[in-house]
């Protein structure tokens, strides 16, 4: 049965970077993004000072968890993936990863200090000037040598599904980001994109949605692709639901930005378009759900004794939420409800907090011990203290976002019997004060879940074992 | 190396594929997810057929219902006229004092002037007109350029200081920045016009020579203002840019001046009786 006779020699020196690069950016991005929820409860914390200024720490807070600790958490995942479902050392080697690692941490830095300073192209979750963008078009390139390098040098006959979706993302993600950056540099900070009015709007939320779709889902669907069924000791539910949920996904989820600008001066049968292809999301997006939760059966007592496997099914869990709720939002009757409210908000939350963030750090509970040669992490304990601490994190988070959001769309289109409008603007944003200071709360926990996270992190790659009868319990062969 | 294997949990076969120690089950597609995908396709198709949707060489297929978002917004904000017609071509017959004058109109224009008021005003006057450092309250009688309703109209109507040519005009001179006044000079008028404000004023002192020859042709000899110029009253205790001393010599030297938008070129003349009738009665119309 075990394929594995020769000892491939991976390269895992680059990976465990990664890896603790993953969890240094989460922390960081994770209480930036708790700092700008208390400003929106108490604007004072905006210290007036413009760089402390909601409108530049917003995008450190995109960035940092978006790329920073999620691009961070796809490169350590991606290339320890490939490299052991392909039974190839990583192309390239440790040079070449190590020339991803430096480039990329050195692109997230300069980013950030360039938010802060006040440059900006004004592309939601594309600030970075030309120059940053053609900085980061090398690394993704280099990215993609790497990846797409280890895959054709596989021992393997076939390629595995987690590499379907890391090599969609890599290409997808090259493509949008080289589209939706076209812009006419005039000078080294400042550039002009060359779409104008609505052209810009379009392409920003072609790249915006599928950096949703391709970043954040597929790239993550890979990583689910390999822990779920590594971590479950099962094999994958439906090869063939692989197949079909992956090219309906990959060919649907490219059409739906549009739903971003229903009710604007986008031309209807754009948004027609935009509303249709992401209701037939819906299903291929549960495929992924499907095939996470079934490769369950026969094992889903590991929910009780695995806390690694709770955080990895809860992701898949939280993925089938938002993706229930991201086409039932996009429909035109439900979105002039909810658009420009915070139920957009707490969307954008459920799947980044409950499934990129869960699916990651279960991930990392996963690989951090195996990186370093430990049976297991640190403390199981501290896994589940973390997993209970961020889920309350989060249901306080989207609950209190539903409410404001539902709560802000029906205030801003309540009429009183005489025909004006019951409420002003600012008193929509009065009401929404309780749920801002809920919201915060809610992230704070979230914070304070990872900071356990990096304890448990730093205790296991000392080498430390903290509960040895838990640990051995739930990892005991079955 | 491929060997296909019995899952003794489901009962289905395996690919025979391994990767790292994974290997995936031949399951069927679910035929629930199966249905329910081709129902969302079928769906979509159908919306294709009835709305705008594709596009065209010369334009885009427009859809069997006629539907258009602008169309749509049209009818609502048609449905809204029609139901607020009723009143509001009573608003427009009316000039402000009769609005005032008949109860129901009153009861109306109040309604449509508060959330005219909270949505245009409260971010500069605060809601319920309570005024901020700078903004002048409108909840109490002390008004720069009066608060007559004809006044108040006015200054909705053309704001203060803006570039409509009916625009209330009027600044007060830099005494100190222009080299009018002497430092001593505005030190003492500054003492001068805080016994005025406390209702003592400080007969014979220098300050109230300096008063004289420079303040009262707008602000009045006992310091009662004068509307028309929009000079304020400095015989109380309302101040717009605080009372302290340091404030009235700041205002001496190199005075602020707030300005204000001419709200005709934004709001419909109906808005604009009912925020005058609403500013009026919020406590200070004279």
């Amino acid at each position: 049965m075990s394929i594995n006779t020769e000892a491939t020699p991976y390269c895992e020196d680059v990976i465990k970077k990664f890896a603790i690069a993953a969890v240094f950016w989460g922390v960081v991005g994770f209480l930036a993004g708790d700092f700008i929820a208390l400003q929106l409860a108490f604007p004072v914390l905006n210290l007036d000072l413009e760089w402390t200024s909601f409108g530049r720490l917003r995008p450190v807070h995109t960035s940092a968890v978006i790329f920073a600790f999620g691009g961070n958490v796809l490169f350590a995942t991606s290339l320890y993936i490939v490299q052991r479902t392909s039974r190839a050392s990583l192309f390239g080697g440790n040079g070449l990863g190590g020339f991803i690692f430096y480039g990329f941490q050195s692109f997230i830095v300069l980013a950030a200090l360039s938010y802060v300073l006040g440059f900006s192209q004004g592309q939601e979750y594309a600030e970075p000037e030309w120059i940053l963008d053609l900085y980061l078009t090398v690394i993704w390139v280099a990215y993609l040598i790497a990846f797409a390098g280890t895959i054709m040098k596989r021992k393997e006959p076939h390629i595995y599904v987690a590499n379907w979706f890391f090599f969609a993302m890599i290409l997808t993600i090259a493509m949008l980001h080289l589209g939706n950056n076209i812009a006419i540099p005039v000078s080294l900070t400042k550039s002009y994109n060359v779409f104008g009015g609505v052209q810009n709007a379009m392409t920003q939320w072609w790249y915006g949605h599928n950096a949703v779709g391709f970043f954040l889902t597929a790239g993550f669907l890979g990583i689910m692709y390999y822990f779920v069924p590594k971590r479950a000791n099962r094999p994958v539910y439906s090869y063939r639901l692989s197949i079909v949920h992956f090219w309906a996904l990959i060919f649907l989820y490219i059409w739906a930005g549009p739903h971003h600008l229903h009710y604007t001066a986008l031309p209807d049968w754009a948004q027609t378009l935009g509303m249709t292809f992401s209701v037939m999301l819906w299903m291929p997006s549960w495929g992924g759900m499907i095939n996470g939760l079934m490769t369950l059966s026969g094992a889903w007592d590991k929910l009780r004794t695995d806390p690694v496997m709770r955080f990895l099914v809860s992701s898949v869990a939280f993925y089938g939420m938002s993706t229930f709720e991201g086409p039932m939002m996009s429909i035109k009757a439900v979105n002039s409800l909810s658009h420009y409210t915070d139920w957009g908000i707490g969307h954008v939350h459920s799947g980044a907090l409950g499934w990129v963030a869960f699916v990651s750090f279960g991930a990392l509970y996963d690989l951090i011990p195996k990186l370093w040669g430990r049976k297991e992490v640190y403390s199981l304990k501290l896994v589940g203290v973390h997993f209970w601490v961020a889920t309350i994190g989060i249901v306080l988070y989207i609950t209190a976002m539903w409410i404001s959001g539902i709560m802000q769309g029906l205030m801003w289109r309540a009429y009183d019997s005489l025909g004006f409008l019951q409420y002003s603007f600012i008193e929509t944003v009065e009401a929404m004060h309780p749920y801002y200071v809920i919201r915060a709360t809610g992230g704070f926990l979230f914070v304070l879940g990872a900071l356990v996270m990096v304890y448990n992190v730093y205790k296991t790659i000392k080498g430390d074992v903290a509960d040895e009868a838990y640990a051995s319990a739930a990892s005991g062969a079955r | 190396m491929a060997t296909i294997e019995k899952d003794s949990v489901s009962g289905q076969n395996t690919t025979g594929h391994e990767w790292d120690g994974i290997k995936e089950l031949n399951t069927p597609l679910p035929k629930w997810w199966v249905y329910v995908f081709w129902a969302t396709v079928v769906w979509a198709v159908a919306y294709w057929f009835l709305y705008p949707s594709w596009p065209t060489v010369n334009g885009y297929l427009k859809g069997s219902l006629g539907y258009s978002s602008r169309g749509e917004l049209a009818n609502e904000l048609d449905i809204q006229k029609k139901a607020r017609s009723a009143w509001l071509s009573k608003i427009e017959a009316s000039d402000v004092a009769a609005i005032e004058q008949d109860k129901d109109l009153l009861r109306y224009a109040m309604a449509g002037g508060k959330i005219a008021f909270n949505e245009n005003c409260a971010a500069c006057h605060g809601v319920g007109g309570v005024g901020a450092y700078g903004f002048p309250t409108l909840a109490d009688d002390e008004w720069l350029w009066g608060g007559t309703l004809a006044d108040i109209e006015q200054t909705i109507k053309f704001g203060v200081r803006n570039t409509n040519k009916d625009s209330r005009q009027s600044e007060m001179p830099k005494f100190g920045a222009d080299g009018l006044l002497k430092d001593d000079q505005i030190s003492a008028v500054a003492d001068y016009v805080l016994s005025l404000a406390s209702k003592a004023p400080a007969k014979g002192s220098a300050g109230e020579t300096v008063f004289t020859e420079n303040c009262v042709v707008c602000h009045g000899e006992d310091g009662s203002g004068q509307a028309a110029l929009g000079a304020p009253a400095l015989n109380n205790q309302i101040w717009l840019y605080k009372g302290t001393k340091d404030a009235i010599v700041a205002q001496v030297t190199k005075p602020k001046h707030g300005n204000m938008p001419a709200w005709s070129e934004r709001l419909e003349p109906s808005t604009i009786k009912m925020l005058a009738v609403y500013v009026h009665n919020l406590g200070g119309g004279k």
